[in-house]
């Protein structure tokens, strides 16, 4: 067989003991689908494709899930995720010099991926930091307190 | 200074007051921990619980301020059905982000709150929603739940009885909408974030249509304290009908942002100059957001509000889960509102069509007129939508909220969007329109 799985055994082992918290398989959808995309980079047709047979539904219901939550994603970003947080408290704080010097730095809009380094910028809604503005999330890493320099020096620090 | 807020005690905080305190599970079982689940087990009958919580006056965190007792009390008794308790950690109103703090640095009073409450309604099981960006938060629940099974405080036949109880956390995806509790079950059951209609409504037919009670993480936190030091402890803080402390977020243009434990009751200003040492770079306050955006703001002469249920009723905004957000004069309401608009047409699920094109309609006016594009009609176009969505014609309390801080925008600076909107129209002779503004109608 030329395509590999993605859903190894292993996964399936673990994602059978996720299941069995909830009366109902299909409820292990989201945290399986935060699995595999942090293993396989996005979820693209063929992940939803395996889960949903894993979980004995539709791929179209997978889809319509994946399309649905603002951090699924079915198409594969840089090596990292910038995350820089735009509403209210933020914004107050200066969120706009922050993305602006990033955007200014990298050559890159948000939306978009660089190349050295490697990661795609997004602007997104309350992260739940809101006292600790401006914030950005690289990786699931919370950085708050931030100013424009410290943001563009914790990215360049991401270079290989 | 003022000594009250500073005495009131620190029900949920104290423990993280002290130096050191790291939240494991020792730590905190040295300072009382899990005393109150093993009694609550052992010796109390669930309508004890809930009549005692009902008598501490405890009203929901997560926004409504729902009377928790109350709420327990619709849950079913032997209907020989598995109950559930959901933990409402979605976190995503801006200018929230009291919650985490508990999550992260007092995991287990959350653990023993909800397992208190979740034996109140006969939940054997407790979902834990946690919003899918607090990777750490949720990591910080999930090390400390394994602390407890480890320990015998959760799992079979507990403390000798034979009573169980399954805690799990569950990551949300970035959805705002998925803290509605109907949405929430939703996504919790796998689906798109879509809130149901109500009726039916969660105690009744929940989650997998099961007796389903939902509950904000403050809320379900509290009940520690009231079993530990009882409701008329509880009720000597704050005030008759909002009884207790209260997780105050602060954020904005203040000195000290942060999360403070404070009575209810406590005034704006106090919380402005006293707790977060007063506005940065010594400037005046222009407006504030009560609790959250979907509250509502109020201009600087409103100050004297104190932060309970029906002081801030009265000014026409709500306390939400009061994350305050601080104003200053050199801030443009305009702004304010577009960044809040462009919020919530992002999130909007797009059930109800009102809701749906009322977001994306009022980002639009709202840009145009910050660009200095503004219509002489504008300010009546955007009056006339929020009537059409707000008023509880949709499906879900969303298209309210948002209603919130654009109609209190308009009516309390007024004279900012009809000069932005003159200086795009010159040859306009007077007010862009004379339609009067109401709040919280
Ligand atoms: C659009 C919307 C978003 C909400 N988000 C949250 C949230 O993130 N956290 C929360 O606890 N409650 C949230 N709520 C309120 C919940 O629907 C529910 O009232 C609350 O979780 C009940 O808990 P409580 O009684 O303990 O306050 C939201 C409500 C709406 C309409
Ligand atoms: S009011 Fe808005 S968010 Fe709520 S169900 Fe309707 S469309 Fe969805
Ligand atoms: S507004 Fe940026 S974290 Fe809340």
């Amino acid at each position: 067989m030329s395509e590999q799985t993605i859903l190894t055994a292993e996964l399936r082992q673990e994602f059978e003991s996720l299941c069995e918290r909830y009366p109902d398989r299909k409820a292990a959808l989201l945290p399986i689908l935060h699995r595999v995309q942090a293993i396989h980079g996005c979820l693209d047709r063929r992940a939803q494709q395996e889960v949903a047979d894993f979980l004995g539904t539709s791929a179209v219901e997978v889809h319509g899930v994946v399309t649905f939550y603002p951090m699924f994603r079915e198409k594969p970003i840089g090596k990292h995720l910038v995350s820089v947080c735009k509403n209210i408290s933020c914004d107050l704080m200066g969120s706009d010099n922050l993305l602006a010097a990033i955007q200014r730095k990298f050559a890159v809009q948000p939306g978009e991926t660089c190349t050295d380094p490697s990661f795609t910028l997004e602007a997104v809604q309350c992260q739940g930091a809101c006292g600790y503005g401006p914030m950005m999330v690289v990786d699931g890493h919370y950085h708050e307190n931030l100013d424009a320099a410290k943001a563009v020096q914790i990215l360049e620090d991401l270079k290989a | 200074m003022s000594q009250s807020f500073q005495d009131s005690p620190k029900f949920l905080t104290e423990r993280l007051l002290r130096d050191g305190y790291g939240g494991t599970l020792a730590e905190y079982r040295a300072a009382g921990g899990y005393e109150q689940w093993r009694r609550a087990v052992t010796s109390l009958q669930p309508a004890e619980i809930i009549d005692l919580v009902k008598d501490s006056g405890l009203r929901g965190r997560g926004g409504a301020g729902f009377p928790t007792g109350l709420k327990w009390s619709f849950m079913p008794k032997d209907s020989g059905k598995p109950h559930y308790l959901l933990v409402n950690s979605d976190e995503s109103e801006p200018g929230t982000f009291k919650d985490r703090l508990l999550l992260e640095k007092d995991p287990h009073l959350v653990l023993e709150g909800a397992a208190i409450s979740a034996f109140a309604i006969g939940a054997r099981t407790i979902y834990i929603y946690v919003r899918g960006e607090y990777v750490y938060p949720r990591e910080c629940l999930d090390r400390a739940i394994q602390e407890a099974y480890e320990a015998g405080l959760l799992g079979q036949k507990l403390f000798g009885t034979d009573w169980s109880l399954d805690i799990y956390t569950h990551p949300g995806a970035g959805a705002y909408i998925c803290g509605e509790e109907t949405a929430l079950m939703e996504s919790l059951e796998g689906k798109r974030g879509h809130p149901r209609p109500k009726p039916p409504f969660p105690a009744g037919y929940g989650a997998w249509g099961q007796p389903t009670t939902i509950n904000n993480v403050e809320t379900v936190a509290n009940a520690r304290p009231i079993l530990e030091h009882g409701a008329g402890a509880f009720r000597s803080v704050g005030t008759k009908n909002s009884p207790g402390t209260i997780l105050v977020g602060v954020s904005g243009h203040v000195n000290r942002p942060g999360v403070y434990e404070l009575p209810m009751g406590v005034p704006v200003r106090t919380v402005v100059d006293q707790v977060c040492g007063g506005m940065r770079n010594g400037k005046a306050l222009k407006a504030f957001y009560v609790g959250g955006s979907s509250t509502g703001l109020l201009p600087a002469k409103d100050a004297d509000v104190t932060l309970d249920h029906d002081a801030v009723r009265e000014r026409g905004v709500m306390l939400g889960t009061a994350g305050l957000i601080v104003m200053d004069e050199d801030t443009s309401i305009i702004r304010a509102t577009r960044v809040l608009a462009d919020f919530y047409d992002h999130e909007t699920c797009g059930q109800c069509s009102q809701c749906r094109v009322g977001m994306e309609w009022s980002y639009q006016i709202i840009r145009r007129i910050e660009e200095g594009r503004g219509h002489p009609s504008d300010l009546k176009t955007f009056a006339d939508l929020i009537q059409n969505f707000s008023g509880g014609k949709t499906i879900c309390a969303f298209a309210d909220g948002a209603a919130m801080p654009f109609k209190t925008a308009l009516l309390h600076f007024r004279e900012e969007w009809e000069e932005a909107i003159r200086r795009a129209n010159p040859q306009m002779a007077d007010s862009p329109s004379e339609e009067p503004q109401t709040a919280g109608t």
